[in-house]
């Protein structure tokens, strides 16, 4: 069974000009042990979704679909089991280490305060569990009675990281847990996450617009575009051959050093992403897109299957499957 | 676009930083400042001599303090500096620096930052040619033509559609164009870009960096690049520069650093680049360390593979490392490199000691980002 699934997801921010659809209609599976990687450019509509899995979204937000936790429905949770189910069903690892741990309160303290308050522990018991996680993500235990601001960068990221372990979790949602990062902390803080993965046989939802990053990281990729997945498969394959011109852009956006192609060419998309108010008809990318024709401004592309394990929305990519089809038959 | 050629760029010294050094005080309590204490000085550019060509887009990369930006902002006479020269055309600044900053204009990291909110776009472009009283252009263009040329240049068209706006009416990517629209507008023949896409969506990146090229192009402009990223010095440098702890460790043409680096820790750069090779190649434990203590020796050796691991004991350059501070020396032609293994070795030997250091090291375990820690505490304090 899946840890976590969304079932045709709807997510409708209510603002003072009226609905903005922020996701519209979007499926998606973590099955146990797998790291789902989320990745397009700001305003697609990823981070919505993981604020959606606990239900973080301001009360006005019209969330519609299913979100199933572990088999539970998160929609419909009472106030209690929710407030039950966040940590200890599913953490979440924020972007910005800096300013989302308590300034006036010990690392330490502060960890421990996600083991007492969801009753995993008692006080003695929490802080040896406290020393115990710090080690994990490579902390000496003694760092519990730091302030934040006596940690670098990296380090809040890593006590981060051991809070979202902190009650043992079924599924970790990291929303751009290193772009806050310099280089060099960035890959050994993607090191630590990827190594307490595999130890801990984690389920994880790792959310950023670098997919070279995600493709170190990830079993699965999906790329989203103005609230919708248009493109999934294998991390390797989605970012090595994209099928969707979309994805193709994000990874041609991340050259590999000592590819030619590259060289002298930086290599972009053109355009902006589109308001999520006044989304293009038909697929929504193709004002942007390289290879558009006619019919891409009138059809919207489901997504369609594009290889094993593959499925893209993109009409070019229906258009290859009826030829193969058609040789085959 | 022609790939720009490997080799050395042609053009005639543009400008030349010679010998910079820049130093940042730390503040001290009342009392302790009464008692004649001082601050600890922090070494944030030590010792940097560059020199740019005529036409070459140079990338300047390194770590967070690094020094790179703080170079930047020295070269834009943003930055008080301690010491050293900074010549352009081969004079060195004038005290009054007006007529050069007319030909020099930076580009900052952070477009949202960097724009006034509430100047429209029109007065944010229109700003410079005021500071500088040009109220004509060469031909006698009016301002109004000026502005729309600088906008259209910086693909922002057409121009007069933008004159009204705001900032906050464009995206991230129409913003930084805003930006580097306000920087030609005084038609510069050098531009200094503090980390241009950082703030960028992913998919925007290249369109600014095409834009970059394009300028270079049709401008002749001459670009210096300060970033951290060095896939981006891959598609658009000619040179690249690799900065550590204040100094530049190697420099020279950019496929010559980024396919066969001369520095340990240009490769250890390389080898965290994502997706150059999983996250089983080696990654350097632990921060850059602080300004305020720079290391004996090589300012790199604390940190780096091959002493780390043995490899420099090994060869009998040790001593070297850990004791003789060095500074760049031309192992192969236009590619500088400072670093004992390099200088003593020569390059091949040099590149396959760091490889095989790479390799010694490469599965450690995550330690501690620790600088405060045991980093520090073996390095004597600095000779102030």
């Amino acid at each position: 069974m899946s840890v976590l699934s969304l079932k045709d997801v709807h997510i409708t921010y209510h603002t003072a000009s009226g609905g903005v659809p922020a996701v519209r209609g979007v499926n998606l599976e973590v099955a146990k042990g797998e790291v789902l990687g989320l990745a397009g450019e700001s305003g697609c509509g990823k981070s919505t979704i993981a604020a959606a899995i606990l239900r973080l979204l301001p009360g006005t937000t019209k969330v519609e679909g299913s979100i199933t936790l572990d088999g539970e429905d998160v929609l419909a949770m009472k106030p209690g089991r929710l407030r039950a189910v966040r940590w200890t069903g599913a953490s979440i690892v924020f972007q910005g280490a800096m300013h989302a741990l308590n300034p006036v309160q010990r690392v330490g303290d502060q960890i421990g305060e996600a083991i007492t308050v969801h009753n995993q522990a008692g006080e003695r018991e929490a802080r040896v569990r406290v020393g115990a996680l710090l080690e994990q993500v490579g902390l000496p235990t003694r760092r519990a009675m730091d302030f934040p601001h006596e940690l670098s960068g990296g380090q809040k990221q890593r006590v981060m990281i051991a809070m979202a372990l902190a009650c043992n979790p079924s599924l970790v949602i990291a929303d751009e847990p290193t772009t806050a990062l310099d280089v060099m902390v960035q890959a050994q803080v993607l090191r630590l996450m990827k190594e307490l993965q595999r130890d801990l046989g984690l389920s994880m939802v790792f959310i950023t617009h670098d997919l070279s990053v995600l493709v170190e990281t990830s079993d699965r990729l999906a790329i989203m575009y103005a609230g919708k997945v248009v493109e999934e498969g294998s991390a390797a394959t989605v970012f090595h051959d994209p099928k969707h011109p979309y994805t193709a852009a994000l990874a041609a956006a991340f050259p590999e050093i000592g590819d030619r192609r590259f060289r002298g060419n930086p290599t972009g998309l053109g355009g902006d992403p589109p308001d999520p108010q006044e989304i293009p008809s038909g697929c929504p990318f193709h004002p942007r897109c390289s290879v558009a024709f006619a019919d891409c401004e009138r059809t919207v592309p489901e997504l369609f299957p594009a290889g094993e394990g593959r499925r893209a929305a993109c009409l070019l990519v229906e258009g290859a499957k009826t030829v193969a089809t058609g040789v085959s038959e | 676009m022609p790939a720009p050629e490997t080799g050395l760029p042609k053009g005639a010294p543009i400008l030349e930083v010679e010998d910079l050094h820049v130093t940042f005080r730390g503040r001290v309590g009342l009392i302790a400042g009464l008692r004649g204490q001082k601050g600890t000085r922090s070494r944030a550019v030590d010792g940097v001599d560059l020199l740019v060509r005529k036409g070459e887009v140079l990338a300047i990369a390194g770590e967070s303090g690094c020094g790179k930006t703080t170079t930047a902002r020295a070269i834009m006479g943003l930055q008080e500096v301690e010491s050293g020269t900074i010549k352009y055309e081969g004079k060195p600044l004038p005290r009054n620096l007006k007529p050069y900053l007319r030909k020099v204009q930076m580009v900052f990291q952070d477009p949202t930052g960097t724009l006034n909110p509430r100047q429209t776009i029109y007065e944010i472009i229109a700003e410079g040619l005021r500071i500088h009283g040009i109220d004509r252009g060469p031909d006698g263009e009016p301002e109004e033509q000026l502005v729309a040329r600088a906008l259209s240049r910086a693909g922002l068209r057409p121009p007069d559609r933008f004159f009204l706006r705001y900032p906050h009416e464009l995206s991230g990517g129409q913003r930084q164009r805003v930006v580097i629209g306000g920087a030609l507008v005084l038609e510069p023949e050098v531009i200094v870009a503090d980390e241009p896409v950082s703030n960028l969506d992913a998919s925007v990146r290249g369109e600014i960096l095409q834009l970059l090229m394009k300028l270079r192009e049709d401008l002749d402009l001459t670009i210096v690049i300060v970033t951290h990223d060095l896939g981006l010095a891959w598609t658009v440098a000619d040179r690249v520069a690799v900065m550590y702890l204040g100094r530049i460790v190697e420099i020279g043409p950019a496929e010559e650093v980024l396919l066969r680096p001369l520095h340990p820790y240009t490769k250890a750069l390389l080898d965290v680049v994502p997706e150059a090779g999983g996250l089983d190649r080696p990654i350097l434990t632990g921060e850059p360390p602080d300004p305020t203590k720079i290391p004996p020796g090589c300012r790199f050796h604390p940190r780096c593979p091959v002493v780390v691991s043995g490899k420099a004991a090994e060869l009998g350059i040790e001593a070297a490392c850990k004791g003789e501070d060095l500074a760049l020396e031309e192992i192969q032609p236009g590619h500088f490199s400072a670093c004992h293994a390099s200088r003593q070795l020569g390059a091949e030997a040099a590149a396959a000691a760091i490889a095989a250091a790479g390799a010694a090291v490469a599965p450690e375990p995550v330690a501690e980002d620790g600088r405060t820690d045991d980093a520090a505490s073996d390095e004597p304090p600095d000779g102030t």
